[in-house]
C-alpha cells in the first residue's frame, strides 16, 4: 500500500499559489487509491511548468521535448501494456507544439490518461497568449490583445471521437482526484483539461475568476454525444466541470493483435528461430 | 558473356513484374545478377526503366550497353537506342508502333493481343518475359513455377499467365532464338534475389526489432513495406506515425520502455525528427534511425538516388553528444552492419544511423543466404543483483555507460529520464558541477563508439599507384570500375567506408601517403566525405569524381573521369 505522500517527490520549482500544487497533490491521491504502485506507473510529459509534473511524483517519468509527451507515451504502451500511462503537459505543450499529436491520438485512442493543466497562456517562457487564450488578452507579445479565438480542446476531442472528455479545476481537488481516478480506469484516451490559475502571468483567468464561474451541471446521459457537445462549447460567465463523455470504443492496443499475450517487452528473442524469413527470396 | 537487358516504359506498365519474375528465376536457376530501377514520382505516364545484368559471376553494378530492350512505348525505344549493342534486340509491339526502317534489330512480339487472348491485356507483362526466355535462351519452366506460386489460390489466373507466356515464348522464338548466350551459372547453391529495403527490413527482425514507427517517404518506405507485412508472425509492432516527429518520439517511448526500436526516413523526414535526435542522446535512449537519402534540398528529386546527407546525419541535432553513423554498401554487409547498428545502440545507449539510399534501397542482387547464427543480440539491461539501489538512470560512471533497467521490471525502482540537464536520478539540476560531469559522462561513450568503428574495406591491387575513396552504396559500382581499371593496366585499389563516424582512420593515414593518386567518389556536389577525411585527419585527396544528377554512377563514368585526371 502506498500513501499519497509515497508519490511526492522532488522540490518544486513552482511560484506561490501555483494551480499546480492542488493538481499535483490530487494525481498523487488518485494513485495512492487506485493502488498503483510507482514502479509500474509512467508519467510522460514535454516542456512546461505542468510537465515538470514527472519530478514531482514519484513514478517512472519521461520528461521529453515540447510538445511530444503523446508520442512516447503511445511507444511505451506498445512496449508494455503493463504501464500505467498518465500524459501530465500544459495547454501550450498539448494544444499548440503538439497539436498534431492530440488530433491523432484521439483517433488513435491508446490506453492513456491526458491530464492537461490549463491555464491559458504560457508560463514557462513568461507570460504570452496560449492556444485557449481568451480573445482579447494582452501580452507582451499580444501587445494589442489576442484576435485568434481560443481553442475548445473538449469539442475538438468530442468531434474526433475522444471517448471520454472531463473537465476539471484545480480548485475543486477532490473532483479533480475523482475525475482523475476515472480517467485512469478508462479503457482509452482519456482527456481532463484541469483549469488552473497562474498567478504569475495571467491576471485575467485568476483563482477568483474561475472560482465565480464554475459549476457542476446535471449530465443525465455520459454517453450523450450532442449533449456533450453543447455542455463543451459553453464558456464565459458560466463554466462546467464534470465528466462531459464517457464511452469507451475499442482501444488503440486492441487492434493490434501482436499484442495478445505477454507484452513485447517480456518476450524472448533469439534470432537463428527466425532464420526462414528469408526463404521467401529464394 | 554477360547479358543486359532493360525494361522500359510509362509508369504502371509494370516494368517490375517483368524484372522479378525473369530475375527471380534466373536466380534460382544459378545465375548470378542486379537489378535496379529508374522511375518517376508518379504513378502513371512518364519514363521509367529498369535494367537487369545477368553474369559471368555475380555483377556489382548496372552498365550502359543493353543487349535486349523490352520498349513497352516508344519513347523507351528513342531513349535507349543509341546503348543498344550492335547485335542488340528490341522488343516491341507493333500494335502500338513500328521501328524506323534502318532499324534491324526488332523483334515484334504482339504483347497486348497475345495477352488478352490468353485471359486479358494486363498479362502483356508476362507475355514480354516469355519472349524474353525465348531469346536467352531458357525455357519457361521456372517462370512458369513462379507463376503458379504467385497466382496460388486464384483460380485460372496461373493458367492464363502461362498461356500468355508461352505466347509470347512462341512469337519472339520464330525470330531470335536463344540469340543470346547466358553466361556460365555463379553458384549451384540455392541465393536470395532480394533488393536494399527487404535486407534492411530483415535485419531489423533477425536484430529483434519489435518496434517501427515512421511516416512513409520514399525511397526508405519498403522498409515499412516489409515490416508491416511480418508483424503478425513475428511480433513487431509497426505504427504509421502522423508526421515524422511522431515518429521518432514513439520509437524513443517504446525503446526507453525496453523493446528494440526503429525509425525509417529520408532526408526531408530525417529534418523533422533532428529535435528527437538530441532527445535520444540527451535521454541515452538507445535508437536505430535509418536515412535512406535521395537529392535534396527540400522535396528535391524524390524516386532518385544522392549520398548528399552525410554532413547532415553527422552534426544534425543541436548540443553535443555521441552517435555513431554506419551506411549501407552491399546487401551482404548491410544485413550484418544494421544488426550492428542495433547492438551499438543498446551498448552505449545513444542513436546510431545508418544511411541508405534509392540506388541501394531500389536495387535487387542475387546473393548467399544470410547466417542468422552470427546476428547477435545483446541487450545490455541490468538485472536486480547489477544495480546500486535506489535505482538511478544516470549513474556516474567511468565508461559513461550507466546500467539501464526496464522500467516496470523491479518492484520498488523507477526510471526517470529527462531532456533538460539532469542529475543521477534524472531530475532538472542547474548546477555547473553537475552539467559538467554528465557532459563529461555522455561524451566518454564516443571515445568508446571509435573503437567499435570497422576501418573501410579495401579491395584491388595491394600496393596500388590509383586508389579511389567511397562511402556506401557506391561499392559496387566501385569494384566494377577497380576491376576495368585494373585490367586496362593501372595498379588500382578502393577503400570503402562502411562505418563513417567517428571516422575510422587507422587504414587511412597508413595507405593514402604511399599512393601517388587518391580520388573520393560520391553521388554529391560537394565532397563530403573528402571534407569529412580532411577535418579529421588533415589528409587530401587529389580529386573529387562526383555525381549529383539523381542517377547512380555507372562503371565507365568513373573510369573516364579518372582518366581526364591523370591526363590532366
Amino acid at each position: 500500500m502506498f500513501k499519497a505522500k509515497d508519490y511526492m517527490s522532488g522540490e518544486t520549482a513552482w511560484c506561490p499559489g501555483c494551480g499546480n500544487f492542488q493538481i499535483r497533490e490530487a494525481l498523487a491521491e488518485a494513485l495512492s487509491e487506485l493502488e498503483l504502485p510507482p514502479h509500474l506507473v509512467l508519467i510522460c510529459s514535454g516542456i512546461g511548468q505542468a510537465a515538470k509534473m514527472p519530478h514531482y511524483i514519484r513514478a517512472n517519468g519521461f520528461n521529453g521535448l515540447h510538445g511530444r509527451a503523446l508520442p512516447p507515451a503511445v511507444g511505451a504502451r506498445i512496449a508494455n501494456k503493463k504501464l500505467k500511462v498518465i500524459v501530465e503537459s500544459g495547454d501550450g505543450d498539448s494544444y499548440g507544439e503538439g497539436g498534431n499529436h492530440f488530433i491523432h491520438n484521439v483517433r488513435r485512442n491508446p490506453d492513456i490518461a491526458h491530464f492537461i493543466h490549463n491555464n491559458q497562456v504560457y508560463g514557462l517562457t513568461k507570460g504570452q497568449a496560449s492556444p485557449t487564450s481568451d480573445q482579447g488578452m494582452k501580452t507582451g507579445v499580444q501587445v494589442s490583445g489576442v484576435t485568434v479565438p481560443a481553442l475548445n480542446p473538449l469539442a475538438i476531442a468530442l468531434v474526433l471521437g475522444a471517448g471520454f472528455v472531463a473537465r476539471c479545476f484545480s480548485g475543486e481537488k477532490e473532483h479533480l482526484k475523482e475525475t482523475m481516478k476515472e480517467a485512469i480506469n478508462f479503457p482509452g484516451y482519456a482527456l481532463v483539461d484541469i483549469l488552473q490559475p497562474c498567478v504569475s502571468f495571467n491576471k485575467i483567468n485568476t483563482h477568483g475568476w474561475y472560482k465565480k464561474r464554475v459549476y457542476f451541471p446535471e449530465i443525465k446521459d455520459s454517453g450523450d454525444w450532442s449533449a456533450a457537445i453543447d455542455i463543451s462549447r459553453q464558456w464565459g460567465d458560466k463554466i462546467p466541470l464534470g465528466i462531459f463523455y464517457k464511452k469507451p470504443r475499442p482501444t488503440f492496443e486492441s487492434s493490434l493483435a501482436i499484442l495478445d499475450g505477454k507484452p513485447l517487452v517480456s518476450r524472448p528473442f533469439n534470432p537463428v528461430e527466425i532464420a526462414a524469413v528469408q526463404d521467401e527470396y529464394l | 558473356m554477360e547479358v543486359n537487358i532493360l525494361v522500359g516504359g510509362a509508369a504502371g506498365q509494370g516494368m517490375d513484374t517483368v524484372m522479378n519474375l525473369l530475375g527471380k528465376a534466373l536466380v534460382r536457376e544459378g545465375y548470378g545478377l542486379i537489378y535496379n530501377k529508374d522511375y518517376m514520382s508518379r504513378v502513371r505516364g512518364g519514363h521509367n526503366f529498369s535494367r537487369l545484368r545477368i553474369g559471368p559471376g555475380t555483377p556489382w553494378s548496372n552498365v550502359e550497353t543493353t543487349d535486349i530492350l523490352v520498349a513497352l512505348n516508344e519513347e523507351t525505344f528513342n531513349l535507349h537506342r543509341s546503348c543498344l549493342s550492335p547485335s542488340g534486340r528490341v522488343i516491341f509491339d507493333p500494335e502500338h508502333f513500328e521501328l524506323p526502317e534502318d532499324e534491324d534489330r526488332g523483334v515484334p512480339v504482339e504483347l497486348r493481343a497475345l495477352a488478352k487472348e490468353a485471359g486479358g491485356a494486363i498479362m502483356a507483362n508476362t507475355v514480354a518475359v516469355g519472349a524474353l526466355l525465348a531469346l536467352i535462351g531458357l525455357n519457361i519452366k521456372g517462370v512458369k513455377k513462379l507463376l503458379d506460386e504467385t497466382f496460388a489460390g486464384k483460380e485460372g489466373v496461373a493458367e492464363q499467365n502461362v498461356k500468355a507466356l508461352t505466347a509470347g515464348f512462341k512469337a519472339a522464338e520464330s525470330y531470335c532464338s536463344a540469340c543470346f548466350n547466358l553466361p556460365p551459372k555463379a553458384e549451384n547453391k540455392k541465393r536470395l534475389f532480394i533488393d536494399g529495403n527487404q535486407v534492411l527490413g530483415m535485419a531489423a527482425l533477425a536484430s529483434g526489432c519489435r518496434f517501427l514507427s515512421a511516416y512513409p517517404m520514399t525511397p526508405s518506405t519498403g522498409i515499412m513495406n516489409y515490416l508491416a507485412a511480418k508483424s503478425a508472425n513475428y511480433q513487431v509492432a509497426v505504427e504509421q506515425a502522423e508526421d515524422e516527429i511522431a515518429a521518432i518520439n514513439m520509437a524513443l517511448g517504446a525503446s526507453f520502455a525496453g523493446v528494440r526500436a526503429l525509425t525509417c526516413t529520408s532526408g526531408g523526414g530525417f529534418s523533422l525528427m533532428v529535435e528527437g535526435l538530441s532527445l535520444a542522446g540527451m535521454t541515452e535512449t538507445p535508437l536505430v534511425i535509418i536515412v535512406a537519402m535521395r537529392p535534396g534540398p527540400a522535396t528535391g528529386l524524390p524516386t532518385r538516388t544522392e549520398q548528399g546527407d552525410l554532413g547532415f546525419v553527422i552534426h544534425a541535432g543541436h548540443g553535443e553528444f555521441p552517435r555513431a553513423v554506419l551506411s549501407a554498401t552491399s546487401h551482404e554487409d548491410a544485413f550484418y552492419r544494421l544488426n550492428k547498428a542495433f547492438e551499438l545502440a543498446d551498448h552505449y545507449q545513444t542513436p546510431v544511423l545508418f544511411l541508405s539510399d534509392q540506388n541501394f534501397a531500389d536495387t535487387h542482387r542475387a546473393v548467399d543466404p544470410f547466417d542468422f547464427s552470427r546476428v547477435s543480440y545483446n541487450r545490455h539491461i541490468a538485472g536486480d543483483e547489477e544495480i546500486e539501489k535506489p535505482y538511478n538512470r544516470y549513474r556516474l560512471t567511468g565508461s559513461g555507460i550507466s546500467p539501464r533497467i526496464i522500467p516496470g521490471s523491479l518492484e520498488g525502482e523507477i526510471v526517470l529520464v529527462d531532456s533538460d540537464e539532469h542529475d543521477e536520478k534524472g531530475n532538472i539540476i542547474e548546477d555547473a558541477k553537475t552539467r559538467r560531469l554528465m557532459v563529461e559522462k555522455r561524451m566518454r561513450k564516443l571515445n568508446l563508439l571509435t573503437e567499435e568503428m570497422d576501418e573501410p574495406d579495401l579491395y584491388g591491387d595491394p600496393h596500388p599507384e590509383l586508389l579511389l575513396i567511397g562511402w556506401g552504396s557506391t561499392y559496387g559500382v566501385l569494384r566494377e570500375t577497380v576491376d576495368a581499371l585494373t585490367t586496362l593496366g593501372r595498379k588500382t585499389a578502393m577503400l570503402q567506408f562502411t562505418d563513417i563516424w567517428p571516422l575510422p582512420q587507422k587504414r587511412l593515414r597508413n595507405l593514402l601517403p604511399q599512393v601517388g593518386q587518391v580520388f573520393c567518389v560520391e553521388n554529391n556536389s560537394t565532397g563530403q566525405l573528402a571534407a569529412l577525411i580532411y577535418s579529421e585527419t588533415g589528409l587530401k585527396v587529389d580529386g573529387n569524381i562526383l555525381k549529383y544528377d539523381g542517377r547512380p554512377f555507372l562503371p565507365h563514368e568513373i573510369v573516364k573521369e579518372v582518366d581526364e585526371y591523370v591526363q590532366g
